[in-house]
Formats: C-alpha cells, sequence, structure tokens
C-alpha cells in the first residue's frame, strides 16, 4: 500500500468536511463536520508518520493531541449550541443573524 | 495486488461512502451513525498504519464519549428525528459543492506532484515506544492537554447549566 491513495482520500475527506459546513442549517451537524474535517486531518497525521517511520513517534503523539482537542471542542460547541436554543428556540444556524446589519 | 492492498483500498472507499453520508443525508440520528461508521474505518485503517493505541483512543473518545454527546444535543435542541428536508440550506449547494470540489482538485494536484508512492504499511507496533516517548519528552504539552480538558468541562457545565445570572428572562 503506497502513501498517495490515503493521502488523497484524506483530502477527499476535508473537502467532504467543507461542504458539510457550508451546506448544513444545524448548529449540531456543522459540529459533526468539522468531526470529518479533524478526522481526516488525523489520518494524514498517522500515515504521514508511517511513511517516516519517526524514532519520536510525533504524528501519533501530535494525532492523540488533536482527539483530546477535539472531545473539548465538542464539549465547549454543544454547550454553546444549547445557549443559543435557550435564548433563540432555534438551533438553525442561519436564525443567528445578530451581528448582521 | 497483495490482499492487504485490495483491503485497504476497500477500507478507504468505505471511508469516502460513509463521509459522504453524513454530510448529505437527511435524518440527524443517521448523520450521527454514519460519523460511527467513518470513525471505525479510521481506526482499522490506523491499526494497518500500525498506530493501534490511536486507534484503540479513536474508538474511546469518539465513538464512545463524542457520539454519545452529539446524541445528546441533537434531542436537547429538539433537532427533528426523522428525515427532514429543513435541514440543508439549498441556495448554498452549488456554490459549496463548487468550493469543496475545487479543494480536492487543489490538494490532490499538490499530493501527487509531491509524494511518490513509498510504502507505508509495515508489521510491528508502537505502543510501548509511544507511551515511554508520551510521558517522557512530550510529557509537558500532556499535562497541559489535561488542562485543557478540565477548562473546557468547567466551561461547558458553566455554559449549559441553567443560571439566572448568565440568562436574562427578557430576552427569550
Amino acid at each position: 500500500m503506497s502513501i498517495q491513495p490515503i493521502l488523497i482520500a484524506a483530502a477527499a475527506l476535508f473537502s467532504i468536511g467543507i461542504y458539510g459546513i457550508l451546506v448544513r442549517r444545524n448548529a449540531v451537524m456543522v459540529l459533526l463536520s468539522i468531526e470529518l474535517i479533524l478526522n481526516a486531518v488525523n489520518i494524514n497525521f498517522v500515515a504521514f508518520n508511517a511513511m517516516l517511520s519517526d524514532v519520536f513517534l510525533n504524528g501519533q503523539i501530535f494525532s492523540i493531541f488533536i482527539i483530546t482537542i477535539a472531545a473539548a471542542e465538542v464539549g465547549i460547541g454543544l454547550a454553546i449550541v444549547l445557549m443559543l436554543f435557550r435564548n433563540r428556540e432555534t438551533a438553525n444556524i442561519n436564525e443567528f443573524d445578530l451581528m448582521k446589519w | 495486488m497483495e490482499a492487504i492492498d485490495i483491503f485497504s483500498y476497500f477500507l478507504l472507499l468505505l471511508l469516502l461512502l460513509s463521509g459522504i453520508k453524513v454530510v448529505t443525508t437527511s435524518n440527524v440520528i443517521h448523520a450521527a451513525i454514519f460519523l460511527v461508521f467513518t470513525l471505525a474505518t479510521t481506526a482499522i485503517l490506523f491499526i494497518l498504519l500500525s498506530a493501534e493505541f490511536v486507534a484503540l483512543v479513536l474508538v474511546l473518545v469518539y465513538i464512545g464519549a463524542v457520539i454519545v454527546l452529539f446524541l445528546f444535543g441533537v434531542m436537547i435542541t429538539r433537532a427533528p428525528l426523522g428525515p427532514n428536508a429543513e435541514l440543508d440550506n439549498d441556495q448554498n449547494k452549488i456554490f459549496a459543492t463548487l468550493i469543496s470540489i475545487s479543494i480536492f482538485g487543489i490538494f490532490t494536484y499538490i499530493l501527487l506532484q509531491t509524494f511518490d508512492s513509498t510504502v507505508v504499511i509495515r508489521e510491528g507496533t508502537s505502543t510501548k515506544l509511544l507511551g515511554e516517548i508520551l510521558l517522557s519528552r512530550f510529557v509537558f504539552p500532556f499535562e497541559l492537554v489535561s488542562f485543557v480538558l478540565l477548562g473546557a468541562l468547567i466551561g461547558g457545565i458553566t455554559l449549559a447549566r441553567k443560571d439566572n445570572a448568565l440568562m436574562d428572562e427578557d430576552q427569550i
């Protein structure tokens, strides 16, 4: 197995996540798409770690850190969505237009 | 072509198909379940790349905790549980397809120009070495990340609890 198919699949997963962020209307679904993007980055890190056969395993350690930060981000993000839902009675991001003049 | 090559191509195909289903399905719960499929295929790919500890962390943290959190979020914000046409912003669809396809095209061009077909799947494990490095060379970032998690936990609880000081009754 060469590295090119893995990298191209990760790039495709990244683009799918971008599409999801731009298209989805529900804020929880936007967070799901962000998870897809972070997952693509993790695949890249681990694939490069395997390609370089790094003695210090930097790629794997960074992907573990990314997973941890992503868990924290989901917790905060869902708390913010919950707060918005309490205040505005909706989770549709195109109705949060208070900053729009 | 060896058997493991065919298996990894099948795995990558499965990854992409379930990823596409995450962003195109019109049912919120199905999107979360397809994200589970995507993460599980990613974990199998990590095991093939001899990163089995990262695969286990992915299964434990993502499939075990994050997906449950997402399902709670879906239920608490009362997103419609059945198929729902209102989930997508239809006027953005052509625009978003154009942007994502162009990003994918640029990435693919650069990746194919830069990397030759180096073989990456090897035998062997890395968990013992990973533990030693994580607790010697990376011990300060490791502790720092635990404080970040603690801060996120406290922040999430503070944001999500019903607090009269944070919630102005007139604004509802």
